[in-house]
């Protein structure tokens, strides 16, 4: 059985790294043998979410790293695998055969593979591991057309966020192992002891949030969207922001044992999801505003976490990762057969394809909330566990409900309309109105796979499939929704729906796209730049200069001082020693003159000083005596 | 046997350069190649004998100057082993790369022969002096490096540079080995015996002394922030080869020192002073990887990146000396990825600096801002050095996340503090090395003035071979680490054993 195990995340791991290596040399061949990857990987996840096995070998010392299928594991590796196949399965006439096939599925693979390793580890070691090759990979992604300066800039900004985030991963390793979690297992880290657990939280929910794209790091995800549109449909659904939510469900006894954790990521998760909201309703970008309800209908899910909703959130979780995968491969198929993603050029889009226009259909009115479609259940599940916690969070979860109506119905409505006359955009952006590039068949059938998850999978929500759920995640006793909380939802959805059907042709084009502030995202990126990016690089350059100037001249300084003072010593040595052995030879060679010049050879000149010496001396003996 | 691996470099340098003129430059490269691969085999079986609880192993004492307490004792550990294994692959891959010198290649050739035999010796030294002369030797050999085969007139400056500032270094850690000589009684200078004596045990002022003096000298090789300023300017204007063994060898020799040397030898100074080195580490960090954001010139980029990478080290060290709070568990860790980073940016600065070498020999400059879209002319040479880079900020699955996670993991407890400090080190480094891999690689292609397309082309074959097989390396301690930790584990718990006596 671990067998099998081993094989789900080696089998994603092993083909992506061959193909990401083999380049454009089997370009042919790479979407068959990627989508056949994908399926046998699919059929891996069933096999095991039904044998639960469990693998573990050593890492580091005391720290093992562990893969293990529980019930919320069992969930999300079958959903991560589903999602991938489906998204693998469109990509094959998305991608080209002028594109770098090799590149492009051999890192999708890795990605799915990393997501597949994260929701399975069982130590914070080789889950931060996975987490991080996600982030690499995504990269990778996000910036597949490199040659166009912006997309490549959005990678970087999408890579540093999340890693800036995933410092708290590093910080809670450290802080377990400080607490005595020397084997730093997931479900032991509530046991850290000592303030060493509230450490473990803060970052474990940094990592999650920055992760899940909420606030304040939401922004990455929208520079994430210079992606292929596959990328964007497998990122924004079972992978990576999945991620943040995943690992907050799976920690949530963390979050309950230090009691700040919970009301926090509770609290974010709401606003999030209201903010978040707002923002997709003020995009006048197609995908834009579905990343923008992406960071918005994570907020539900982490609102789960923290209300300790754990199957409710991953209902959400689930039925998102269908709903948003669908709603992409959409906008993806448009933005090929049309070439433009902005709103009002995408005017009667769905009906110029209409097999992809009824699959989006279903997808923007599951999105909005409305009765009996799936994400309605899951986000009544979230708001009752919601409303267990407090009525405060009820309150602006409902509210967030009732936007995700909002721009679900606005996007649902351009591209529903009949289409104009006269193209509104020039031929730079393309238009709805020009000839439409024929789909794949190999295109719309994943496409309608998910639109028919996205609508069915509320049934996880009905009491019988949610009994079992809470069974399988060992979340029994989590509150349900009161029929009561279902009609409100569900009327919410409806009159919200209603309403903006009714407004929007009656609004002035420039109305509908509402404040700049929430078009530009709240001016998130613009904020981290200005405090964090800017200081951080004026910093930098102040200390290189410092380093050149003042450490380094310190150095030459004291390079410059021997010298000066070897200098002064070779002066000494010069005037004065060598000067004083000069004089002292000097005064030798005067003596020895002064005494030459009484020996000048004349007889009677010795005798005078004869005479003048025994005077001299006879003085002395007279003297003295 | 750990003779023949250490001077068998040697023997080939001397029998090169009795050698008749009229043997081909080639053929010199070849004889080279080919004695790194026989010493890289002959260190291959070393390590499938190596005990891993074994302790000091391949011992051999042969008199050398009884009455000064010296004498030629060798052996090697599991700190050691994997440092002496990593010398031999980056001498591999560096004659690999050499296949593309063409001036002067003879004397070339003997210059790193014998630099090759002057650090496998430093890393199995047992004995201080034998240890001081290899690391005096190698700033000897390495000054010529750069002078000779340098970048022009900077290169001299720059290797005089080199020379002085080390042999500063080198000249307070041989004043260090003799306090500790003078301080055993009867005086040695052997290694083995001072670890058991511990003679300045107790010692208080004098032991801080010696300490000051030794860790001043580790810390100038090492590099550490504020003596570190010789790196850049070595780094610059060196060859490829060269700085590929500067960065992945030399450097190592200073943070070795730490754990064979200050660490075992003065552990009851080293825990009282241990926040000095946890200061100087986390500062090192930081402080080199600020300065390397700020870089416009990429191969000055990577030398002080090394800066950063090397703060590691030391901030690891530092922690494992500070026993408050911490456990057994988190020490060794700590040691033990301290280890595994030395081995690891070996690996990888040293496949880092050549693809740098390949980097001037198309364009004719580091400057970054000289190139744009280079992915579009040579894809495979952007993506190895993708995978340098990516390895190099820290990404698992590659080496230098195995050594810096157990860095983390391991000093967090008794210094919370400077490591969440010394954290940011990693997303610092993230962010210069996609910001170069973008300004040099990814946009639309242009090249620097003068250039014509035609002449740059993708990595050659010898190229690759020279660093390819360094990021697998990397990447296989990434992904399956025990075959290092195995041998580094016990080591580094006996290590932390030691300070802690």
């Amino acid at each position: 059985m671990s067998a099998l195990l081993w094989a789900l995340i080696a089998l994603p791991l092993g083909a992506g790294t061959v193909l990401a290596l083999s380049g454009r040399r089997w370009n042919g061949y790479v979407p068959v043998a990627a989508l056949a990857t994908a399926l046998a990987a699919l059929g891996l996840a069933v096999a095991v979410a039904f044998a639960r096995p469990q693998v573990s070998a050593p890492l580091f010392a005391g720290v093992r790293a562990g893969l293990r299928v529980d019930g919320l594991s069992a969930v999300m590796v079958v959903t991560v695998a589903a999602v991938t196949a489906a998204v693998l399965a469109f990509s094959a006439g998305e991608m080209g055969p002028g594109e770098d096939r090799g590149r492009f599925f051999g890192v999708m693979l890795l990605f799915a593979g990393a997501m597949l390793v994260t929701v399975t580890a069982t130590t914070l070691a080789l889950l931060l591991m996975a987490w991080e090759l996600m982030g690499a990979t995504s990269w990778a992604l996000i910036g597949y057309w490199w040659r166009q300066p912006r997309r490549a800039q959005a990678a970087d900004t999408a890579f540093l966020t999340t890693r800036t985030a995933d410092l708290g991963l590093y910080l809670a390793a450290g802080a377990a192992m400080a607490g005595g979690v020397g084997s730093l297992r997931l479900d032991a880290l509530s046991f850290a002891g000592g303030g060493w657990l509230h450490l473990v939280s803060a970052g474990v929910v940094v990592a999650a949030l920055g992760k899940s794209a909420q606030l304040p790091f939401s922004f990455w995800l929208s520079r994430a969207m210079e992606g292929p549109s596959p990328v964007s449909a497998l990122l924004h659904s079972a992978a990576m922001v999945a991620a943040g939510a995943y690992l907050l469900l799976r920690l949530h006894p963390l979050l309950t044992a230090t009691g700040w954790a919970g009301p926090l990521v509770a609290w974010t998760g709401a606003v999030s999801a209201l903010a978040l909201g707002v923002v997709a309703a003020a995009q006048r970008d197609l995908k834009q505003l579905l990343a923008a309800s992406t960071c918005a209908q994570l907020g539900f899910m982490v609102l789960a976490a923290g209300s300790r909703g754990v199957a409710a959130g991953t209902v959400q979780l689930v039925a998102h990762a269908a709903v948003k995968a669908g709603l992409f491969l959409a906008a993806g198929a448009w933005l090929t057969a049309l070439g433009t993603q902005q709103l009002p050029a995408l005017k009667g889009a769905a009906r110029r394809l209409p097999p992809v226009g009824a699959a989006f259909t279903v997808g923007a009115l599951t999105l909005a909330g409305l009765a009996p479609l799936s994400l309605w259940a899951a986000k009544d599940e979230v708001l009752a566990a919601a409303l267990a916690e407090s009525p405060g969070l009820y309150a602006v979860g409902l509210a967030a409900g009732a936007v995700s109506a909002v721009y679900s119905v606005k996007a649902l409505w351009y591209v529903t309309r009949p289409q104009p006359v006269h193209p509104a955009v020039g031929p730079a952006t393309g238009s709805a109105a020009g000839p439409a590039a024929p789909l794949d068949r190999s295109a719309v059938l994943p496409l309608w796979v998910l639109a028919a998850a996205a609508a069915v999978l509320g049934v996880l929500a009905l009491p019988g499939p949610a009994h079992w759920l809470r069974a399988l995640l060992g979340a029994r006793g989590e509150p349900s929704p009161h029929p009561w909380e279902a009609g409100v939802s569900a009327a919410v959805a409806l009159i919200v729906t209603g309403v903006m059907w009714w407004l929007l042709p009656r609004l002035p084009d420039s109305a509908r796209a509402a404040a700049p502030w929430a078009a530009g995202w709240l001016h998130l990126e613009r904020a981290a730049h200005a405090l964090l990016v800017r200081p951080v690089m004026a910093l930098a350059r102040a200390l290189a200069v410092f380093d050149d100037r003042v450490v380094d001249g310190a150095a030459r300084q004291l390079a410059r001082g021997g010298l000066a003072l070897a200098g002064l010593a070779g002066r000494a040595d010069d005037r004065g020693l060598d000067a004083a052995v000069g004089a002292v030879a000097a005064g030798a060679r005067r003596l020895g003159s002064l005494a030459r010049r009484p020996q000048t050879g004349v007889l009677h000149q010795y005798y005078a000083q004869a005479v003048v010496g025994f005077a001299v001396l006879t003085l002395i003996v007279l003297l003295v005596r | 046997m750990l003779t023949v691996v250490t001077f068998l470099p040697l023997l080939a340098c001397a029998v090169l350069a009795l050698a008749p003129r009229a043997v081909p430059d080639r053929a010199c490269v070849w004889a080279w190649i080919g004695t790194a691969a026989a010493d890289l085999a002959l260190v291959v079986a070393l390590w499938a004998g190596f005990d891993t609880r074994g302790g000091m192993q391949y011992e051999q004492r042969v008199r050398w100057m009884p009455s000064a307490g010296v004498g030629y004792h060798v052996g090697v550990d599991g700190l050691s082993l994997p440092l002496v294994a990593m010398v031999c692959v980056l001498f591999l891959a560096t004659a690999v790369y050499a296949l593309r010198e063409t001036r002067r290649v003879r004397t070339f050739v003997c210059l790193f022969l014998f630099l090759q035999t002057v650090s496998i010796g430093l890393f199995v030294a047992l004995d201080l002096i034998l240890f001081f002369v290899f690391f005096d030797l190698s700033i000897v050999g390495m000054y010529f490096v750069i002078t000779g085969w340098g970048h022009g007139e900077r290169a001299r400056a720059a290797a005089l540079k080199f020379f002085l500032y080390t042999f500063t270094g080198s000249l307070a850690l041989l004043l260090g080995f003799i306090g500790l000589y003078l301080a055993a009684d009867p005086h040695t200078f052997d290694l083995v015996e001072l670890t058991r004596r511990n003679p300045l045990a107790g010692q208080g002022l004098y032991a801080g002394l010696v300490l000051l003096a030794i860790g001043a000298g580790l810390a100038v090789k090492t590099p550490t922030v504020p003596v570190h300023t010789w790196l850049p300017p070595a780094h610059t204007d060196a060859p490829a080869a060269g700085s590929a063994i500067l960065a992945g060898v030399l450097l190592k020799m200073g943070t070795y020192g730490f754990v064979r040397i200050a660490m075992p030898l003065l552990p009851g100074s080293w825990r009282h002073y241990a926040l000095v080195f946890v200061v100087v580490g986390v500062v090192s960090v930081v402080y080199g990887a600020l300065v390397a954001l700020a870089q416009t010139d990429f191969k000055r980029m990577v030398a002080y990146t090394s800066v950063n990478h090397m703060g590691y080290v030391v901030l690891a060290v530092g922690a494992a000396g500070t026993l408050a709070g911490s456990d057994v568990q988190a020490r060794s860790l700590a040691v033990t990825g301290a280890v595994v980073q030395m081995v690891s940016h070996g690996l990888l600065t040293g496949a880092l600096f050549l693809l740098t070498g390949v980097l001037y020999d198309r364009g004719r400059t580091y400057r970054m801002d000289a190139y744009s879209g280079l992915a579009a002319h040579t894809p495979r040479f952007a993506a190895a050095t993708g995978v340098a880079a990516f390895a190099g900020l820290g990404l698992p699955g590659f080496s230098g996340f195995i050594a810096e996670f157990q860095i983390f993991t391991g000093s967090l407890a008794s210094q919370a503090t400077a490591t969440a400090v010394a954290l940011l080190g990693i997303l610092i480094t993230a962010a210069l090395f996609l910001r170069a891999l973008r300004t040099l690689f990814l946009g639309p292609p242009r090249l620097p003035a003068g250039i014509p397309a035609a002449g740059v082309v993708d990595l050659r074959p010898s190229e690759a071979v020279a660093t390819v097989p360094l990021l697998a390396l990397a990447l296989l301690i990434g992904v399956v680490p025990r075959f290092l930790l195995d041998v580094v584990e016990p080591a580094g718990r006996a290590v932390t054993e030691l300070v802690a006596r």
